[in-house]
């Protein structure tokens, strides 16, 4: 794989921001009350991601090491009042109900924490696929809470009814709890996914077996038989 | 000679009260408040979501114990427990499929995952009933009466209209499956006391704090009409004597269990004078349920010979 490739690799399955690193839970749980909201948020925290991954890239060598913070801070919060007058201009329901979240974009760990652990160790477009990787794993993160909690919530996703009108929307998962519940178990079902994975190359790694113990010959001496 | 002098470890003593045992007395004691409740919503059919409710409870036990590969525990009564406690907290029209979800979210999401029976941090039956209540407002506050819909006892006191005492000791009123009959109630909850398996201390210190806390800010003074339907209305009997009392989420302490029946009495009274709604013993309890680690924390006995000034 290459490096740009294992860029986009990295951010969207193995340290998606929101099921792995579990940043930027604020936003996560408040603005993915609906597909519609969890999308937005999420691409616009995308294009901020990127563009600051490149810029703070490109000033890597030039910002002092003892202010690195406020000048990241800078760079952030120039992009995200940009993009908080874009969509004002441009997608003002999506901006009146995201709300407070968007200038709260500043200070998404996500953000920062890739500008200091990324994007201001590496070169330019290396951190520019860094971004575009984690913005997407973030929004496919945002996006797949806001559809389970809007399905189960309201019946809908995307604003078109799914589920019959006979369905009485369970609408706890709307509020704050519902947030709760969806993030816990969606990380808890793709732990389970890349455990399984992780579990069966290491075993096979291990053993230099398959793990086939019902047709294996050589049963009677293994002493790592499946229980 | 050799086994006398043999020193095992602890527990020494040992008594033949079983798990299984306090949860069957459990639901005897609440057998009173059921069939009274059955009887009483009988034109609204409260039989089959008290079966349907403590059935699904079991069964999805049952039924996650099994995928988890744990050793299946349905045996000890604790899940028909909170199943049927659960049932009696719902207003008698509500569809029986969200009965059957609240068992599961009590018994899976608040019971299985936080590690089973004795894990949980807060009373299964009352998440369940809170999760309910969250979602489906409009469902859990819809009560019937001899098929009349309207406002509860308590919601018509907290609107300042009279109501009948006598019928609100009885039970024959509008409420949830369960919680109507004090006399009921007070029947299963004296065979609770007198089998030792729930004592005084919680029940009596939520009920006179509650008395009490009522009495000052109520704006009625000791006006005993007044207090009788506070304490008659809503489900702050069967909250008191089966609920507060569960052993997994009450403090251990004998001070804790004090000052937990305190913070019941002082939150119940808060939220049914002036909170939003008419009642709030469900919440007040599960609140509570919050507190407790802190409670048994603050109120654990020192061991003997520590603690002391050193001279």
């Amino acid at each position: 794989m290459n490096k740009y490739a294992e860029r986009l690799y990295n951010g969207l399955i193995k340290e998606n921001p929101t099921f792995v690193l579990m940043l930027g839970m604020c936003p996560t749980l408040a603005v993915t009350t609906s597909a519609i909201n969890g999308i937005g948020m999420g691409l616009s925290t995308t294009v901020v991601l990127i563009l600051s991954n490149m810029l703070i890239s490109m000033l890597r060598k030039i910002i002092p090491d003892s202010v690195r913070m406020p000048a990241f801070i800078v760079v952030v919060a120039s992009f995200v009042t940009m993009v908080q007058f874009l969509m004002e201009g441009f997608v003002p329901s999506l901006y009146d109900s995201l709300g407070i979240y968007i200038p709260l974009i500043v200070v998404n760990c996500i953000i920062l924490g890739r500008a200091e652990s990324y994007a201001s160790k590496n070169p330019v477009l290396l951190s520019v696929f860094d971004g575009i990787g984690m913005g997407l794993g973030f929004t496919v993160g945002l996006t797949s809470i806001g559809i389970v909690r809007e399905l189960i919530g309201s019946g809908k996703v995307f604003g078109f009814s799914i589920l019959p009108a006979s369905y009485e929307p369970i609408s706890i998962f709307i509020l704050a709890p519902g947030a709760f519940f969806v993030l816990a178990i969606l990380t808890a079902v793709q732990n389970k996914v890349k455990a399984g994975k992780q579990n069966q190359v290491q075993k096979t790694e291990e053993r230099g077996c398959s793990f086939n113990c019902a047709s294996c010959g050589n049963k009677t001496g293994c002493k790592e038989q499946e229980d | 000679m050799n086994e006398k002098l043999n020193i095992s470890s602890s527990p020494h003593v040992r008594d033949k009260m079983t798990t299984n045992k306090i949860m069957l007395y459990v639901l005897i004691g609440l057998l009173p408040a059921t069939i009274f409740g059955i009887y009483n919503f009988r034109n609204e059919h409260a039989w089959i979501l008290v079966v349907v409710t403590t059935f699904t409870a079991v069964l999805s036990e049952y039924l996650y114990e099994r995928l988890m590969h744990k050793p299946i525990t349905i045996g000890d009564l604790s899940a028909a427990v909170t199943g049927l406690l659960l049932a009696l907290n719902l207003p008698p029209t509500l569809p029986v499929w969200m009965g059957a979800l609240g068992s599961v979210f009590a018994i899976v999401v608040v019971k299985q995952l936080f590690g089973g029976l004795g894990q949980n941090f807060m009373n299964p039956a009352l998440a369940a009933r809170c999760f309910l209540l969250i979602s489906f407002t409009g469902r859990m506050t819809y009560f019937v009466y001899d098929g009349i819909t309207g406002a509860t006892p308590l919601a018509k006191l907290k609107a300042g209209e009279t109501i009948n005492t006598f019928d609100m000791m009885v039970g024959t009123i509008r409420g949830t499956i369960g919680e109507t009959s004090m006399f009921a109630i007070i029947l299963g909850a004296c065979f609770l006391l007198l089998m030792g398996v729930i004592d005084l201390r919680i029940p009596g210190t939520y009920i006179v704090t509650f008395v009490i806390f009522i009495s000052i800010f109520g704006g009625q003074g000791f006006d005993p009409s007044f207090i009788t339907a506070h304490l008659c209305g809503g489900g702050l009997m069967l909250g008191a004597w089966f609920m507060a009392t569960d052993y997994v989420t009450s403090p251990i302490t004998k001070t804790g269990q004090i000052v937990y029946g305190v913070c019941l009495g002082v939150l119940t009274g808060l939220f049914r004078l002036f909170g939003g709604s008419a009642e709030g013993v469900s919440y007040a309890i599960i609140i509570s349920n919050l507190l407790v680690p802190l409670i048994e924390k603050m109120t654990l006995p020192k061991p003997f010979g520590k603690g002391g000034e050193r001279v």
